[in-house]
């Protein structure tokens, strides 16, 4: 009988081997160990046997059943496996090929420019204020320190609808109706981004409408060191912190002192180059105290407080970072362009 | 205002500094320098030279052989130029020199004969054409006699000057002037200034027996002062007064009319001169002209006058448009012999007036428009008459005929140190402070850390304490103040909900797939009109145009952004940019007026438009271009991170399709519109397909209030039913729907169109629209029963409120 066990394991291990599908596997399972298999076919056989080789043949022949079942499951295992790894085969795709695209949009530079800005004047304890874009003579001009007749009207020739309604020129109105709308005249502090308009012809640098934002900061004790402090800092966060600032001196009527500031160029590092034409320094925006006339008009008494006030050009800005050539480009919405500032 | 260095060195003492340092610190503590240049290149081995002899070319007609003299040698030199004359002083380009533009001089030969060199124009020494007086515009530069020969002309040409441009703000009009510019220089570089003297002798005769002065209008004319010189030889001016000129820009025109520039750019006081023998009349009378009485001005144009301008007259007839320009008749000419002179103070406002009206913009009417300095006006006049005695050998007459009740009080300004240290944040001495109010040349008197300043004249800028700070700012430097931070108590900035919902409309849309556009609100009076929301239409009474528009396109404010916004669509598909997909938030400007008298209501909208492909995946056949539904299922989405139901309610808006448009309302109120816009106007601005919407933004802002709060969420499990009707086709979902969530009660919590058929299988006229109904109790698991008695009551109320049938 240990002959007979012997050939069966031999005979069913080759059929394991030779099986190729779980379907033959499953065969040679029936064969050998089912209820109807050779080897418990055996095992019956077994009350013939003597008592001493009873348990031995028994052992041997549970043996070969062991042996069997574990040369199955592993065969199992590996066609099993052979059979996934065929089917993952069979669905592989070409990951070169393009994906279903989402449709990307952004906002618009300007946008883009004043947020960030906004955002830096905001970490510096700013609040942002809006206003009309279609103002009166008297917050345009009057409430500024600009009556009418004033030489400095000429500096901005302006849309006027009525003779006392006109599209504000600057985003400075703001400053007078934020300073006259505070009831219990409080410390003011604010920025005013806004679209302002100007008699100009459309060309490369002049556009009749374009982007503003105004700074205000209305306190007691408001010193021009301050606003060498917050401008520099805006500075440096704009354009980096490698960035120097300088101030000289200007004129518009509602500040005095009045000044322009410049930044250190970029391009050359402050050497003199054709971007700051030589100069190493440039122009960024305008600046000063509060004028006392101002102050007055809008109910603060200048004795008490004082002020600072800054203006800048977000088109400006995004040129010179950006190196945007023609200033149309922000109103002509050509796709290619606003695209090209939609990327983080 | 061109300031020649050469000519500012008479002043102040400059050499110390290279011109780019001096631009520099005039920059930092002063006034902006826009441009430095040099006047013309420094030529070498270019001397005046003494034409012999001069005879026409053997072999060429046009040119002379002339002989030379330089000095050392004598040159044969051959010159085209009709002007050339023996006895002339003229400059020679010696062989070896360099001439503007890389032009080396060599010895040649022209036509056979030898040439060593070349006589040269003043072009051709680089100065610009335009300056060069007209008589050499043509042909070569002639120096008066006295020039001597083999002299370098770098220096009596001015060559080597270099001029710097001044970006004179309103406020500087005291740097209208050398004078002006020295003090400014002398302050910045704390250096001493040397003032110009004008001496003259005059003869014994009496002005007044000559001419008399009378003055109807004080207010804008407060001085009237008139020189009268005899025996004036109107000729060329001198050669340093030329270059002066013609480095300040100005072209020399003889030596009259260069004496008044001259001095007009000295002191910044602009005179005139009168030929007295055509003046008509030995009385002068300043008025204000009657109301269409003419004029003719020196350019030859007749000008007609109202009461508004003030003119000089004979006491019969206006000869001047005072501050402006002269007239034509009175105009100094060659034969002139008698000069009058005039040196007056006129109003700022009414010579603004004049020249705005006539266009007539001169050196002379800007700088009365901006205040001239009252201490100068009649200095002026006698620096002009030392310089006409001087140059034209004119004979002055004793005295001046005047007219005076010009105020010439300085301002008096008092400043603290301390104030100054705490309005700048700085720690300037009281010592240091004197200092300034020295080099800026400002009288005062000190006591203690107070400061009484006497504000020049000059510097009619002057008038508060803050203008004084400012003084006292720049000179001590702006590099010199420190950076602080303001030390108010801390703020917390930040943005208003309203500014921060803004910015998440934006990212939302931006995520969606659209991009921002910022278009102008200024749009052409027809498009104004345009695409105007039916609420915006209700609500507005006519369109704001501007009263003198830059053009017709940009003339009326936007009703609606549309109109420019499909501007820039069209402008992108004609440069083959076919897919596009905008919006903008800004403002439109509604006016309740039919004339205007106030500001118009400012509304900010929600607009955009879509055109194009939206979604294509070619590789997998797949193409989506922008419809209606994409349009609508963006706002959808909008509204519901707005947590504000928006319905759509089909509607007819003038310039869009009339079967593709919903107007949206929130809450009853009517909000804008979306839809496809009329293809007649698609065509008007070259369109193709373009989807659109508009929404009143403000009226989001202002019922916005969404504060989310914690609801559970469902543990038990939901029931969905389909649900397929069969109505007549013009029956909409929208409707079905509302009747379906109204008859299906609180356990439908959400209810989806997922099919809407039309074709085989259905009777002509009909539709079948399918529902998926989804049901859930938070609390509870749902029994069939409850679900089946709520899916009973739909079929009920659809059946009675639209006719509609289970599809079978």
């Amino acid at each position: 009988m240990k002959e007979q066990l012997h050939a069966l394991e031999k005979e069913a291990l080759q059929k394991v081997g030779d099986a190729t599908s779980l379907k033959e596997l499953q065969d040679v399972r029936v064969a050998y160990l089912g209820k109807k298999g050779p080897i418990t076919e055996v095992l019956r056989g077994m009350g013939k046997l003597s008592k001493e080789e009873r348990p031995i043949i028994g052992e041997l022949a549970n043996k070969v059943r062991g042996n069997i079942a574990d040369a199955i499951d592993s065969k199992k295992a590996s066609i099993e496996a052979a059979e996934l790894e065929k089917q993952l085969e069979e669905e592989t795709i070409d990951v070169t090929l393009p994906g279903r695209p989402v449709p990307t949009g952004g906002p618009h530079l300007l946008t883009s420019i004043v947020e960030e800005i906004e955002d830096l004047f905001i970490g510096m304890g700013f609040e942002v204020r809006e206003g009309p874009e279609v103002e009166t003579d008297y917050y345009n001009f009057e409430a500024l320190n600009l009556p009418k007749g004033h030489p400095a009207r000429d500096m901005q020739d302006s849309f006027y609808i009525t003779e006392e309604i006109l599209m504000r020129t600057h985003t400075s109105p703001v400053q007078a109706r934020t300073m006259n709308a505070m009831e219990d005249k409080r410390p003011v502090k604010m920025i005013c981004p806004g679209k302002v308009y100007r008699r100009d012809t459309d060309d490369a640098t002049h556009s009749h409408q374009f982007t503003q934002i105004e700074g205000l900061y209305v306190d007691k004790n408001v010193r021009m060191s301050d606003l060498k402090g917050v401008l520099d800092r805006f500075a440096k966060q704009m354009f980096g912190q490698e960035r120097e600032i300088r101030l000289r001196p200007s004129f518009f009527p509602f500040t005095e002192p009045s000044v322009e500031m410049d930044i250190s160029c970029k391009v050359c590092n402050g050497e003199g180059c054709s971007v700051c034409k030589q100069t190493g320094w440039i122009e960024i925006l305008g600046a000063g105290m509060v004028h006392p006339r101002v102050l007055e008009m809008a109910g603060y008494d200048p004795k008490v407080y004082s002020g600072f006030a800054f203006g800048m050009g977000p088109e400006r800005i995004a040129m010179l970072k950006y190196g945007v050539d023609d200033i149309r480009h922000f109103y002509t919405n050509d796709i290619r362009f606003l695209k090209q500032y939609h990327q983080a | 205002m061109f300031v020649s260095l050469n000519w500012l060195k008479n002043y102040v003492d400059i050499d110390q500094l290279s011109p780019e340092d001096l631009a520099e610190r005039i920059t930092k503590s002063g006034i902006e320098v826009e441009g430095l240049e040099h006047f013309a290149s420094p030529a070498n081995n270019v001397v005046v030279g003494y034409v012999e002899s001069c005879e026409k070319h053997p072999n060429a007609d046009k040119l002379n052989l002339c002989q030379v003299n330089v000095g050392d040698e004598t040159l044969q030199i051959i010159c085209g130029a009709p002007n050339i004359a023996q006895g002339q002083k003229v400059a020679v380009a010696k062989p070896g020199a360099i001439l503007p533009g890389n032009f080396k001089i060599k010895k040649a030969k022209l036509r056979g004969v030898e040439s060593n060199g070349m006589i040269c124009s003043l072009q051709e020494l680089g100065v610009e054409e335009k300056f060069v007086p007209k008589e050499f515009a043509s042909g070569i530069f002639v120096f008066p006699e006295d020039a001597e020969i083999g002299a370098d002309v770098n220096e009596l040409l001015n060559l080597d000057d270099i001029i710097i441009e001044l970006g004179l703000t309103p406020n500087r009009s005291d740097a209208l002037s050398m004078l002006g510019v020295a003090y400014e220089v002398a302050a910045i570089l704390d250096v001493p200034i040397r003032l110009p003297q004008a001496n003259y002798h005059s003869n014994d005769e009496e002005i007044e027996k000559q001419v008399s002065v009378k003055v109807d209008a004080v207010e804008q004319n407060p001085y009237y002062g008139a020189f009268l010189l005899k025996n004036v030889k109107v000729g060329s001016s001198p050669l340093w007064l030329r270059n002066y000129l013609m480095a300040a820009g100005i072209r020399p025109i003889n030596n009259v009319v260069d004496i008044t520039n001259y001095v007009l750019l000295e002191y910044g006081q602009p005179l005139h001169a009168f030929d007295f023998d055509k003046f008509g009349s030995n009385e002068v009378v300043v008025r204000m002209a009657n109301e269409g009485e003419k004029l003719v001005t020196l350019d030859d144009q007749e000008r007609t006058l109202t009461n508004e301008h003030l003119v000089i007259t004979n006491g019969k007839e206006p000869v001047a448009l005072a501050g402006v320009m002269g007239g034509a008749d009175s105009e100094v000419s060659e034969q002139t012999t008698t000069v009058l002179l005039e040196a007056a103070y006129f109003d700022g406002q009414t010579v603004r007036k004049a020249s705005k009206d006539f266009d007539l913009r001169s050196e002379a009417s800007n700088r009365f428009e901006k205040g001239v300095d009252p201490n100068r006006v009649k200095q002026a006049g006698e620096r002009a008459c030392q310089l006409l005695q001087q140059y034209a050998g004119a004979t002055v007459l004793n005295g001046v005929a005047e007219y005076d009740q010009l105020d010439y009080s300085e301002k008096t300004v008092t400043i603290w140190t301390s104030t100054i240290n705490d309005r700048l944040g700085t720690n300037i001495s009281d010592a240091d402070i004197a200092d300034i109010l020295r080099k800026l040349n400002f009288n005062h008197n000190q006591d203690g850390e107070t400061f009484t300043v006497y504000a020049p004249t000059r510097r009619q800028d002057i008038v508060i304490f803050e203008d004084m700070l400012e003084e006292v700012a720049r000179i001590y430097g702006y590099d010199n103040l420190p950076f602080t931070l303001p030390s108010g108590g801390a703020q917390a900035g930040g943005l208003t909900k309203q500014q921060a919902l803004k910015r998440h409309v934006k990212r939302f849309l931006e995520g969606a797939g659209l991009s921002e556009t910022v278009t102008y609100s200024l749009t052409s009076k027809e498009r104004a009109t345009e695409l105007v929301s039916p609420e915006v239409a209700e609500a507005m009474v006519s369109s704001v145009s501007l009263a003198m528009p830059m053009s017709e396109e940009h003339s009326t404010l936007r009703l609606s952004i549309l109109p420019e916004m499909l501007s820039s669509v069209a402008y992108n598909l004609a440069r083959k940019q076919a897919n596009v997909a905008y919006y903008e938030l800004g403002s439109i400007f509604i006016s309740k007026e039919e004339k205007v008298t106030k500001q118009p209501e400012e509304k900010v909208r929600l607009a955009g438009a879509l055109t194009g492909e939206w979604l294509t995946h070619p590789w997998q056949q797949e193409k989506k271009t922008v419809d209606f539904f994409v349009v609508k299922g963006i706002i959808e989405a909008l509204f519901e991170t707005l947590n504000l139901d928006v319905t759509f309610v089909q509607a007819k808006v003038e310039g869009m399709h009339p079967g593709r448009t919903a107007q949206l309302f929130v809450a009853d109120q009517a909000i804008g519109f979306v839809g496809q816009v009329h293809p007649q106007l698609q065509k008007d601005y070259d369109l193709k397909e373009t989807f659109v919407f508009d929404i009143d933004f403000d009226y989001i802002l202002s019922i916005h209030a969404n504060e989310p709060s914690f609801a559970k969420i469902p543990r038990y499990p939901s029931v969905t039913r389909d649900i397929a009707l069969v109505v007549d086709e013009s029956v909409q979902a929208g409707a079905l729907q509302a009747t379906i969530a109204q008859a299906g009660g609180e356990l439908v919590k959400d209810i989806q169109v997922f099919d809407v058929y039309q074709g085989e299988h259905l009777a002509e006229g009909k539709k079948s629209i399918a529902f998926s109904l989804f049901y859930q109790d938070p609390e509870r698991t749902l029994t069939d029963k409850e679900v089946e008695s709520s899916y009973q009551a739909i079929l009920d109320a659809v059946a009675n409120d639209h006719n509609a049938e289970l599809r079978g």
